[in-house]
């Protein structure tokens, strides 16, 4: 009963334990944006000052748009090609095919480092160059695996006999998919999204060396100001994005179970 | 509604050949069971008139018409799979809608249409549950309903109640006949169930290693077995193997068996005779029997007692046979007794070997 008891206590104390130390840094940067010190000094004095300035950093607010703007638009690209790639994985059999998933793996493992590198070195041969246009191909490329690898594993818990049954039926290949097949994989499709929005807004040593000078994200200008010297505008800013993709997660859970049917 | 006329059919998957030339003629508004061992090839053989799949050669028509490169959606055929396959994220009502809805039927028509079908299933009420809110034997109605609410030209049934336990098996069975009756729709049912096929039917069709065995009516299939597969396989049957007489055959110890059906066999050639457990009486001397009776003598080695019938079984030469006998209270035979067997010809079937 008492060994019970102090398990019970001590499991406890391990999650406030994981809780305090995943979200404990995130508080006092939100707290530190609300302070009228630029150098976390106390006592706390409440200002909303480096919200305002932030409001007058055009090169800030410039780059969020910019890091929004291309994991928007590579969450659309990747979510759409990453599941007809694994709706075609699934439903043919061809030569090569396990060769072919197998080739999707290494790039989730090779360190961000080496494929930016990798990457800078071929957009520059090829003529791509560096740019908006180009941190955009990266990141699709990036994030396209997580995509595949997330509906793929979904679809395995697809009955095959359900597109039969709707062929039967008389639907097309297209009414299959739209009807039968989509509304099952959907909570995959859009977890497979939400891994490619978190690649490619959290992206930043790719993103580092495919951006140019004035046309960058917001990681790589964070991490520009941090360079040249600190201010409360990061933590305001950080905070901000820490709302709002928490508020999206949170919307995503409440009307997508994920991992299976409720 | 159409009949389905299936000729020539071989399909191989690699070096196996899952049906080698099949041809049935299954008529327009019949009741039809494909029965066979598993590997038999049945299922293929519904997969191909369903169009899943396409011979490799042979013919398959549906109501004259040449179908067999048609693909599935153009073939106007209603199908329930052996785990239903209903939809999980519609309503039951949008599953039997499901045919209706991709055809871009008016949705006025569709709703009678389904509640038409559901009520025909007796389903009228549930029409807003969701599949995973019915029982066993209510997902098999639902997808019975699908399938036939699009007024198919054929139902296929792919071991429809395989997943069911015995009771709602009767149940159902009695049911699907009902319904086939009620709309008249030719219908091919593949089953393992002997049982299943021969209570259902109205032909059955016997598969074995790809090619059909035997295809008939139940009674005749029953009572004039071809093949000693199909006699064990439908049914059970003691086997007696020797060569033949012409009108019987004679057995390695020199017993006669006289067959009155079946083959019609030249003397000396290899020839077996398949006898019913049921037909065959069972005594403990020879007493009254007709004179052209097939008699032999043995010893009980069994009896398995199953409320309205014993099973006896009885050592004879090495040879174990099966004795059926209807429970009349008369008399009991005890295990290690001496006792003759009694059948009459016409009851015995010779068999080429």
């Amino acid at each position: 009963m008492a060994t019970t008891r102090i398990l019970e206590w001590l499991g406890r104390l391990y999650i406030w334990l994981l809780l305090a130390f995943l979200y404990l840094p995130i508080i006092i940067m939100a707290l530190m944006s609300f302070n009228v010190s630029p150098f976390y000094q106390l006592p706390f004095e409440w200002t909303t000052e480096w919200y305002a300035s932030l409001w007058q950093n055009d090169q800030l607010i410039a780059a969020t748009w910019n890091s929004v703007e291309i994991a928007v638009i590579t969450t659309i690209i990747c979510t759409v090609l990453g599941s007809a790639a694994s709706l075609a994985l699934y439903r043919n059999e061809f030569r090569g095919k396990k060769f072919l998933q197998a080739l999707l793996f290494p790039p989730i493992a090779i360190p961000w480092l080496i494929t930016g590198t990798a990457m800078l070195i071929f957009f520059f041969g090829v003529g791509i160059g560096r740019g908006l246009h180009a941190i955009l191909l990266g990141h699709v490329a990036l994030a396209l695996p997580y995509v595949i690898v997330v509906v793929s594993a979904r679809l395995q818990t697809f009955a095959p006999e359900l597109e039969e049954a709707a062929r039967s039926l008389g639907a097309n290949q297209w009414q299959v998919t739209q009807r039968v097949t989509l509304p099952w994989i959907m909570p995959g499709v859009i977890a497979g999204g939400l891994f490619a929005f978190a690649v490619s807004f959290d992206q930043f040593v790719v993103s580092y060396f495919l951006a140019t000078p004035g046309q960058t994200t917001l990681p790589v200008e964070i991490y520009a100001a941090i360079r040249k010297g600190f201010t409360p505008e990061i933590n305001a800013v950080s905070t901000i994005i820490i709302v709002v993709s928490m508020a999206l997660m949170l919307l995503t859970a409440r009307f997508f179970k994920f991992g299976g049917e409720k | 509604m159409a009949g389905v006329q299936v000729s020539n059919v071989s399909r191989s998957f690699g070096a196996h050949k899952a049906l080698d030339d099949v041809s049935i003629d299954f008529a327009d508004g019949g009741f039809y069971a494909l029965l066979g061992p598993s590997g038999s090839g049945k299922t293929t053989l519904l997969r191909q008139i369903a169009g899943f799949d396409f011979p490799d050669s042979g013919r398959i028509a549906i109501g004259g018409e040449s179908v067999e490169r048609v693909p599935v959606e153009k073939r106007r055929i209603g199908m329930v799979f052996q785990n239903y396959a209903l939809f999980p994220n519609m309503s039951v009502a949008d599953n039997v809608a499901f045919g209706l809805s991709v055809r871009g039927e008016a949705k006025a028509v569709i709703a009678t249409e389904v509640q038409r079908a559901l009520d025909l299933v007796q389903l009228g009420k549930l029409g807003g549950r969701r599949p995973h809110q019915l029982s066993g034997g209510q997902r098999q109605r639902v997808a019975l309903a699908r399938a036939i609410v699009t007024k198919p030209r054929v139902l296929l049934l792919d071991e429809p109640l395989g997943a069911l336990d015995k009771a709602l098996r009767v149940d159902m069975q009695i049911e699907l006949k009902r319904i086939q009756r009620e709309i008249r729709i030719t219908t091919i049912f593949v089953t393992h169930d002997q049982e299943e096929a021969l209570t259902m039917s109205d032909r059955i069709g016997i598969l074995r290693d790809g090619r059909l065995v035997q295809e008939g009516p139940p009674e005749e299939i029953y009572d004039r077995p071809k093949s000693e597969f199909a006699a064990t396989f439908l049914g059970d049957a003691n086997i007696f193997r020797g060569d033949s007489t012409g009108s019987g055959i004679r057995l390695a110890d020199g017993t006669a068996i006289a067959a009155g059906a079946g083959a019609t066999l030249t003397a000396g050639a290899k020839a077996s005779c398949a006898v019913r457990p049921e037909r065959i009486r069972i005594a403990t001397d020879v007493g009254a029997s007709e004179s052209n009776a097939n008699m032999l003598r043995g010893q009980v080695s069994k009896r398995i007692f199953a409320g309205n019938n014993s099973t006896y079984f009885v050592e004879r030469a090495g040879q174990t046979l099966k004795v059926i006998v209807q429970n009349t209270g008369i008399e009991r035979l005890a295990e290690g007794q001496d006792v003759v067997l009694c059948w009459s010809p016409e009851s015995t079937v010779l068999i080429a070997g």
